[in-house]
């Protein structure tokens, strides 16, 4: 019993930074041009972050 | 698309930013590659003045930052010359382009998924416990506890667009999907509150949490598709009227969006362009091509003095026109009144979804009820009739119905755009499929919309391809693509509106006019005459060709029980013509654009489901009266925005295609419906009867929307293979 009052909250807080990984990706525009960022990663001077 | 003269000035497309920087974005034409977009982005990025320059390559539409002011004409002729045409996008298009509500959507998806995958995880250990594995009340009401810790706030956040929807349906006095679907996830999270509180065995946070999900994944579906469809309309718009040409004091161009043209400003209309702005002729002499404005078919000459109209092809010489109307109140705007009235007719329409809302709700809510009061009478415990009419609510919550629609209408839609028809609402293709009487327009429909050479003699066209390889005109054209590539005169002039000359082989000739030429003036506009100097003249005609597959089309739309008629503005003479050769027995000519409105409305008053496909200025009412339309891409803008569907490309297969495939979409959402429905009889008594528990409601609701999923998916092959 101990071990989940130890486990509960450290997987929580492992899955809240999953969603505000989610949220980051969401607000930094990584879903706006997925074809474009598949291409991009082929040259070397294009792979650079993606840009709001 | 018109050649942009690169000499103009574009500055009026940049947007200012505050801190002396500038952004120009613009639509590319043909980038679909990650060679293409290194090229551009490389290309533009090293021009001076650019500091950076970034290809969207899902959207197709490059961004351009400057440092100082900006030189777009420059980045325009850069992209031209690497091979991908560009046209710059209005500004205040542009600022519209961020998806705001999609966003949300997603964020709302994303809260939803964490929320239900967490909250499985306090769940299995309640899922055992039912099972007869060890869980003591103690612990299991802990679990309850964590579950709402989690589900509550991500129900709360993820729920608010059905809430909002439901709020706003309800102020209106009517219940939609969104009614039933917001009830039950506030009833479920109360009753699951009062369970815990009062140490019940059944609690449901986690169906809460899933249920909000599995309907949001429908949701967003929905969105995309009309969001796919709203930017693609917007490139279209931007494809089409690009800008005009200002004259200014001194008679240099400047490229300005049209919707920035006053009256009394001077503008170009180069040969090949359409007119912006309804105005008044002020140099030069030219044919218009009204054919998308009346029906027309045959082009009107226009000389200093005549009147034009916005949307008209200039066929001949360079125009300088005075603004007559600004571009929203040109001669268009009685036909966008009557387009506005068509629109609220179609918005009118309840769709499949609502529809099926209309029957679940009351039935589901008077079980629900029914249930509670049964219950109880039967001396069953208070909290127990209640947790009961609760289980029926959550169980038969409209999850699978939710996705019912949505997973179907964009598994359809994605095959059309393969195909290259566009489809602008879920709502267009359920009204399509309800089709059974096609309406076409003739010109730029049924026919090309664009002059072909008729039959001539081969050694004739041989003789008068160079000279017609030598000229942009689109009569010159038909000409030169009749006789291949080729030899090309030499020393040639052109004179706008009246013909061009040069020399063939050492000997001069001209083509053109029958005056230019010096043969008797017939007045006709759809013939040329040729000639070598002193010697014998040679006459060419040209019409607008019936589409190739415009026959077998109808015979398909004939074999699957529609009617089909023609209404036509053109004369009688090549609508018979044209009606023949189609194989159509029912058509009209000479109609002005309301008597078309008049036709449709008459139709429709019979009981008749009408589609219309239609391309020009005067179809544009009816597109928007009819019950579905279509329009081609090469249709006025304002027809395209009146169309339910768009296709583009020469065959007009579309129209079969989009039908089959509509028809395909209804019966598989019908199939869902039923699934649902089968779903439901075996859920709700099962829920009145106290069998239910958390574990059976997981199962049952993803199952059936797992299954709803796959049978959209079949979509996939509808209408053929491909």
């Amino acid at each position: 019993m101990t071990a989940i009052f130890f486990l509960l909250p450290f997987s929580l807080i492992l899955a809240l930074l999953g969603l505000g990984g989610f949220v980051w990706t969401l607000k930094h525009g990584q879903y706006e041009d997925p074809q474009g960022d598949a291409s991009r990663i082929l040259y070397d001077h294009l792979d650079d972050g993606p840009k709001v | 698309m018109a050649v942009i003269d690169t000499s103009a000035d574009f500055s009026a497309f940049v947007r200012r930013g505050a801190d002396g920087a500038s952004r120009l974005e613009l639509l590319v034409k043909g980038a679909r590659c990650a060679g293409c977009m290194a090229k551009i982005e490389k290309g533009v990025g090293e021009l001076p003045g650019v500091e950076l320059a970034r290809l969207n390559l899902t959207s197709g539409k490059l961004s351009v930052a400057f440092k100082g002011v900006g030189d777009p004409a420059r980045v325009i002729e850069t992209l031209d010359r690497l091979g991908y045409p560009a046209t710059p996008y209005d500004p205040n298009e542009a600022r519209e382009e961020h998806d705001r509500e999609g966003r949300r959507l997603v964020l709302a998806l994303g809260v939803a998924g964490f929320g239900a995958g967490n909250v499985m995880m306090f769940s299995v250990p309640v899922w055992a416990g039912l099972f007869g594995q060890e869980l003591g009340p103690a612990t299991r009401e802990t679990m309850y506890w964590l579950s709402a810790l989690i589900a509550t706030p991500c129900a709360l956040y993820a729920g608010m667009p059905f809430f909002e929807s439901a709020f706003r349906s309800l102020r209106r006095g009517k219940a939609n999907m969104d009614v039933p679907i917001s009830i039950g996830v506030i009833l479920t999270l109360i009753v699951s509150f009062s369970e815990t509180l009062l140490h019940g065995a059944h609690a449901y946070f986690d169906a809460a949490v899933s249920l909000l999900f599995l309907l949001l994944i429908g949701r967003y579906l929905d969105h995309k598709l009309r969001a796919q469809a709203r930017s693609a309309a917007r490139d279209l718009l931007a494809l089409q009227a690009p800008a005009a040409a200002r004259l200014d004091g001194r008679g240099r161009e400047h490229m300005v969006p049209v919707s920035d043209v006053g009256v009394g400003d001077r503008l170009a209309v180069a040969p090949g362009e359409r007119v912006p702005v309804d105005g008044v002729v002020e140099e030069g002499a030219s044919t218009l091509d009204n054919a998308l404005i009346t029906g027309e078919s045959t082009p009107a000459a226009v000389l200093v003095g005549h009147a034009c109209h916005a949307g008209a092809l200039n066929l001949g010489g360079r125009l300088v026109i005075r603004a007559s109307a600004k571009s929203e109140d040109s001669a268009v705007a009685a036909i966008a009144r009557l387009m506005e009235a068509g629109a609220q007719t179609k918005s009118a329409y309840v769709r499949l979804a609502d529809k099926a809302a209309a029957i679940y709700v009351p039935v589901v809510h008077t079980l629900a009820a029914a249930t509670f009061i049964v219950g109880w009478s039967l001396g069953l415990e208070f909290r127990q009739a209640l947790l009961r009419a609760a289980a029926l609510l959550i169980i038969t919550c409209p999850c699978a119905l939710g996705l019912a629609v949505p997973a179907v209408q964009i598994t359809a839609s994605g095959r059309l755009f393969r195909k290259g028809v566009l489809v602008k609402s879920g709502a267009a293709l359920e009204r399509l499929a309800e089709v059974d009487h096609v309406v076409f327009d003739k010109t730029g429909v049924l026919t090309e919309g664009r002059p072909r050479l008729l039959k001539t003699p081969r050694d004739v066209v041989e003789m008068v391809a160079p000279l017609a390889r030598a000229s942009r005109h689109p009569l010159a054209r038909a000409i030169a693509e009749a006789a291949g590539p080729g030899e090309v005169a030499t020393d040639t002039k052109e004179t706008a509106g009246q013909g061009i000359e040069g020399y063939i082989g050492g000997r001069k000739a001209r083509l053109g006019r029958a005056s230019f030429v010096g043969a008797p003036d017939t007045g006709a506009e759809t013939e040329l005459w040729f000639a070598f100097e002193g010697g014998t003249m040679a006459r060419l005609r040209f019409s607008d060709q019936i589409r190739p597959d415009a026959a077998q089309a109808i015979a398909a739309l004939k074999a699957r029980g529609l009617t089909v008629e023609i209404l036509s503005g053109d004369l009688a003479g090549p609508v018979e013509a044209a009606a023949r050769e189609v194989g159509v027995e029912d058509w009209h000519a000479c109609l002005t654009p309301f008597e078309k409105v008049d036709a449709i409305e008459m139709l429709t008053a019979a009981g008749r489901k009408v589609l219309m496909v239609g391309d020009g200025l005067n179809d544009a009412a009816a597109l928007a009266k009819a019950h579905a339309a279509m329009a081609p891409g090469s249709a006025l803008d304002a027809s395209q925005n009146a169309a339910d569907l768009v296709f583009s490309g020469e065959a007009l297969a579309a129209v079969p295609l989009a039908i089959d495939v509509a028809r395909a979409a209804r019966k598989r959402a019908m199939e869902n419906f039923e699934m649902s429905a089968v779903y439901n009889l075996m859920a709700a008594p099962a829920a009145m009867l106290g069998l239910v528990n958390p574990f059976i409601a997981a199962i049952a609701m993803s199952a059936s929307s797992l299954v709803v999923m796959l049978n959209a998916l079949r979509m996939n092959w509808a209408g053929g293979r491909s």
